[in-house]
Parts: C-alpha cells; structure tokens; sequence
C-alpha cells in the first residue's frame, strides 16, 4: 500500500528558497560561555596573550561556535519555510568546511537556504528529512564557512502536554 | 614549529587519535542550551523525551558534533586547520552516560601544496555503539 504523503504542496515549492538570514557578532562573553559548556580548554579560543605568540596573532573562534549559529530548536532567527504538521525537530547531522578564522569582533552573517525534502518512516514513526544549506561570511563578504545539515520533522505532543505545567489564574499548577 | 606540534611526517594510516572523554551531566545540558540557544527539552526533561519516544533525555546532537571537532583542534595543535567536518546521528545518548569522541587516520596526501589527513571519527556510548560516526579533514604543517 502507498505510504501517505506528508509532502505538501507548499514544501516542494519551498524547495531552493534563501529562508533566512541572520546576523551574529561575535562576543566574547558567548565565546566563553560556549568553552565552558562544550569543556573546550584550547587557550587559542580564549587566551590573548597565548594566541598572540600564535601564527593566528590573536585568539580565534571555535568552529563549533558557527554550527550553533541557525541551528534548530529555540535559536534566534530559525524558522522553517512552511506550515508545520510535525512538531517535533531531530538533528540528524550534517557536514561542515571551514575556509578562514573567524575572530572576536567579526560580524558573522549566515543565510540558510533550504535544498531538499523526503519522507521515511522509522521508529519515531513518520519522518520529514529536511535539508538546509548555511553559508557563513563575515564583515568584508568573505566566506569563513559553509555546511549542510539534515533536520528532521517528527510527530511530538504540544507545548502545553509536555511542559507539565499550566498557568492558570495566575497560579501555577502541576 | 614547536616539538608538540603535531606535523604531517607525523601521521601513519590506521593511526588513532588520542580520545575525548566527556561525562555528561544535566548541568552540562543546560550549559548547552543557554550556549547554544537550542532548549528542546528532549535535552533535558525525561519525561517530555519519553513521550517523544526517546528512552530518556538525550544528549544534543550538535554538542557531539562540537565534541568531534574539539577531538581533532586538540590533536591537530596551533598549526594544524581543521578543514572539513561531519557526522550522522544514529544513536542516542543517555544524559548521565559518558560519552567518548574517538577517531582514527584513514588517508592522508598532499594535494596543491597543502598536507592533508583524512580521518574516520565517531562519538561512541558505553555500550560501544557509534552514536554519531563521521569524517573530518585536517591540514597539518610538514617539517620539510
């Protein structure tokens, strides 16, 4: 029997869109709350005085700071390009180049474009295979990186199902 | 270039790549989320992951594929440029659990004078499954 289509309309012409642009200075307050969350201790990501003895001259970012830039989830800026029936976001991983340091102060901006979507059904039951591609250029339009990533769209409860918590009256109940 | 450096004369295929361990903890979870800006709570509520048919709260997958990149920038030094990156999630990590970023060197070649290594890489759990296997490339400095 045909598996039903989640495929809409709507998302195949989606398909090839430019869907955001987003714009991320790099500070070094979250450069140092990143190190601290991924236990990355590298004094080229934080230390002045070590990187400058360096051939970098200074300290530089860490690559894993520019895939948390337009990731899914909660990020500023993300949104996907059509209406969602599946509510539920999965990473299922991606692949990143990384063509020039990026520094403190850079203003990083990344526009995602989204290239390909597919269906498949697995054990989170239906899936959608979203595919994105970001491009990363900083303040002189040169590109320091580029990826290509796969999220995928599951069925999940609503908001107010999960949270376990629900304000009424002004009182918060269980 | 300093004698820790690693350099290019260095590498011999099948080579591994010293280990990343990483304890995880909900604490670490939520450092991710406020660093990340990604607060899915399959990341840190048991219960809202179970309904998501989760087994129980996962590590992000994006923080693994940070941990991967941290297991080659540790390895490669200063002057070694990790040039390319990626990895498939394909299973889950258990918050709690340890989880190990492991990689091994599959190729390396000089191609237009730069000196390139080509490494299989994975973030495994303590049953040994390989949660999130991937590829990088790295550019290391050669001594000649």
């Amino acid at each position: 029997m045909a598996e039903e289509s989640l495929i809409t309309e709507e998302m195949r012409k989606a398909v090839g869109s430019l869907v955001n642009i987003a714009v991320t200075e790099i500070e070094s307050g979250a450069i140092k709350r990143f190190c601290k969350a991924t236990e990355d201790a590298n004094p080229l990501w934080q230390d002045e005085e070590y990187a400058r003895k360096t051939s970098y001259g200074g300290t530089i970012v860490p690559s894993g700071y520019l895939i948390t830039m337009q990731m899914e989830g909660e990020s500023p800026g993300f949104y996907m390009p059509y209406q969602l029936s599946l509510k539920g976001a999965i990473d299922a991983g991606g692949e990143w180049e990384f063509f020039r340091p990026v520094r403190p102060g850079d203003v990083i901006v990344v526009d995602r474009k989204f290239v390909d979507i597919y269906q498949k059904k697995g054990s989170l039951g239906n899936m959608l295979f979203n595919e994105f591609e970001t491009t990363y250029r900083n303040q002189r339009g040169e590109i320091v990186a580029k990826g290509r990533w796969t999220s995928i769209r599951v069925e999940a409860p609503e908001v107010e199902d999960y949270e376990g918590v629900k304000i009424e009256r002004g009182e918060i109940k269980r | 270039m300093s004698s820790k450096q690693l350099a290019y004369e260095d590498i011999e295929v099948g080579m591994e790549i010293p280990p990343l361990v990483k304890d995880t903890s909900p604490r670490m979870s939520a450092e991710w989320a406020g660093a990340s800006g990604d607060y899915d709570p399959i990341h840190y509520d048991r219960e809202y992951a179970k309904k998501r048919r989760f087994p129980d709260a996962v590590v992000n997958g994006r923080l693994k594929a940070t941990w991967l990149m941290q297991l080659m920038t540790n390895w490669i030094g200063d002057e070694g440029i990790l040039k390319k990156l990626g990895c498939r999630h394909r299973g889950v990590d258990i918050i709690g659990e340890t989880v190990t970023c492991k990689g091994v060197v599959s190729k390396k070649y000089a191609e237009n004078g730069e000196h390139l290594v080509e490494c299989e890489i994975w973030a495994e759990n303590p049953r040994g499954e390989k949660t999130a296997p991937g590829r990088a490339t790295v550019l290391l400095p050669s001594r000649d």
